[in-house]
């Protein structure tokens, strides 16, 4: 098995307050269903997250600290996955399932620092 | 010389077994090799040591009834040797993953019969995680054994740059953990279509080659159609590796008719057709009737199809232009590509009349898809022309003409602007 970073990039929302309500419900279900489904294909959700929008990231270069992502791209890191996959189609399979409705994902393999 | 075996001929004659050996085998030798090594740069150079000793060896002992398996055998042992040698090395680094692999690496046995593993190995490197130029390189490389400057020379690029692609990609397949295998039924057409992608972006670069002297690189055009025989030969149930083979010889049968002796290039319809390749066009007739048998057939069938018809006519005004029409509307639907439009157009023109087919192009024109492909502008000017509209054709020609790299096409084109009365200054 080896790891994976699933990015999950879409239109960023101004705010998590503005999302309406049923729309957020939606997402959620969405989410736990990918979660079922990782586990049927025999893949391993490790950790995952969704990030708050680019206007609250501060980023650091050196000393200086400024507002904002460290790049600015039209559609917006929203939150990630790292999951555990035989391979890179393993990984790609689960990464079709993840929702991105408005967007899509990066499927990135981690690198083993591990050094054994 | 007396130490030869009888009949073995000597040196040159060992010479050449080697490189015909290295032609019909390298593919089975490193696709094999990969799977003991579980590292294809290893498995390379093991492959590339085994042709090394094969030349002192078979010169020393006679050539081995079965070179293929000479070889396979010696690039495996020598991949043990490297693995055993590193192993605490190797453990360190991303391998290439074979899924069924019993044991791990270095444990493994050899086996009786080697496995074929030329498929795994052609849909490693049509990976779709892969770029598609990038897969083109690795396909020459590592299926078809072409050196990193054969591959460069060949696409024009410097070698440098070339290195630069088929490193980056091998990276990708041991540091993401693309898989060594072919793929399961439910993703196998997508990935057959890739891996057929490939071979005929070989083959249409070699065709006509997009820039440079030559208009034909015959070389390309060879490894495209011995990499079909090879699919075929593997998955002899693919109705579109046929399709494809067939397309391919079609279209090449035509290869001593499209140059004049000044080396303009001669369209279609004012090839020496009595010279076309006879023996081809029944090849590619008959596999074109076993790809229709059975099923719906795909984009490269149906192209295969209309090659066929072009084969078979007499002359491009004798030809079913009527059916190639139907055939294209067909196309159309399982391949929606701006160029089988532009295509369709030509046969639009033929069936309708030139400004019908006109209409066409200026259709395609409009929807921008096909901005600064050079065969948009050739056949917009060729309408033109043909309609008695030199002006507008001149600009057209001289168009194309900005566009046009390679030098075939270039003289044909500055002809055509002489013609309409605008010769180039």
């Amino acid at each position: 098995m080896a790891q994976y970073l699933i990015l999950i990039y879409g239109p960023e929302t101004a705010d998590a307050e503005s999302i309406p309500p049923e729309v957020w419900q939606e997402a959620m279900e969405a989410h736990g269903r990918f979660s079922e489904q990782v586990v049927e294909s025999g893949a391993k959700i490790v950790g995952g997250e969704a990030l708050q929008p680019t206007s609250t990231a501060t980023s650091i270069r050196g000393d200086v600290v400024t507002d904002g992502p460290f790049a600015e791209t039209k559609e917006a890191l929203g939150g990630y996955y790292l999951i555990e996959a035989n391979d890179l189609d393993h990984a790609l399979a689960v990464a079709k399932l993840c929702p991105a409705p408005e967007g899509g994902v990066e499927v990135r393999p981690i690198l083993d620092t591990s050094g054994g | 010389m007396s130490h030869l075996h009888e009949g073995d001929g000597g040196v040159a004659h060992v010479h050449s077994a080697v490189a015909e050996a290295y032609r019909r085998e390298w593919a089975f030798v490193l696709a094999a090799t990969a799977r003991v090594a579980g590292d294809i740069d290893i498995a390379e150079e093991c492959a590339a040591d085994a042709f090394g000793a094969a030349l002192d060896t078979w010169l020393r002992d006679g050539i081995p009834t079965k070179p293929g398996a000479w070889l396979t055998t010696t690039a495996r042992r020598r991949a043990l040797d490297v693995l055993r040698r590193e192993k605490t090395l190797r453990a360190k680094l991303p391998l290439l993953i074979d899924p069924e692999a019993r044991g791990a690496y270095g444990d493994a046995e050899e086996p009786d019969v080697i496995p074929d593993d030329r498929l795994r190995l052609v849909f490693t490197c049509c990976h779709p995680a892969i770029a598609r130029e990038a897969q083109v390189a690795l396909t020459l490389r590592l299926v078809c054994g072409l050196t990193t400057a054969e591959i460069a020379q060949a696409f024009l690029v410097s070698e440098p740059t070339m290195a630069a692609r088929v490193t980056r990609a091998k990276k990708k397949i041991s540091a993401a953990r693309i898989p060594y295998r072919v793929p399961g039924t439910t993703d196998l057409p997508d990935r057959l279509d890739a891996v057929l992608t490939v071979v005929h972006l070989l083959f249409t670069t070699g065709h006509t080659a997009p820039t440079g002297d030559q208009l034909v690189r015959h070389d390309l055009v060879e490894r495209a159609i011995d990499l079909a025989r090879m699919l075929l030969l593997l998955m002899p149930d693919e109705r579109e590796i046929r399709g494809l083979l067939a397309l391919m010889l079609l279209t090449d049968a035509r290869r001593a008719t499209r140059l004049d002796p000044d080396g303009r290039l001669l369209l279609l319809e004012e090839q020496d057709r009595s010279r076309w390749d006879a023996a081809a066009i029944v090849d590619g007739r008959a596999l074109v009737f076993e790809a229709l048998h059975g099923g719906r057939p795909g984009r490269f069938t149906l192209q295969a199809v209309i090659a066929a018809l072009h084969a078979e006519a007499p002359t491009w005004e004798a030809t079913e232009w009527r059916q190639i029409l139907d055939l294209y509307d067909v196309l159309l639907t399982a391949w929606p590509s701006p160029v089988v439009e532009l295509n369709r157009a030509v046969a639009v023109a033929m069936v309708d009349g030139w400004a019908a087919g006109l209409a066409e192009v200026e259709r395609l024109e409009s929807d921008q898809r096909l901005t600064g492909y050079r065969y948009l502008a050739a056949t917009k000017a060729d309408l033109l022309r043909r309609l008695d509209r030199p002006a507008e054709a001149a600009v057209a020609y001289r168009e194309a003409l900005a566009l046009a790299d390679n030098a075939a096409e270039q003289r044909f084109l500055a002809a055509r602007l002489a013609e309409v009365g605008n010769p180039v200054t």
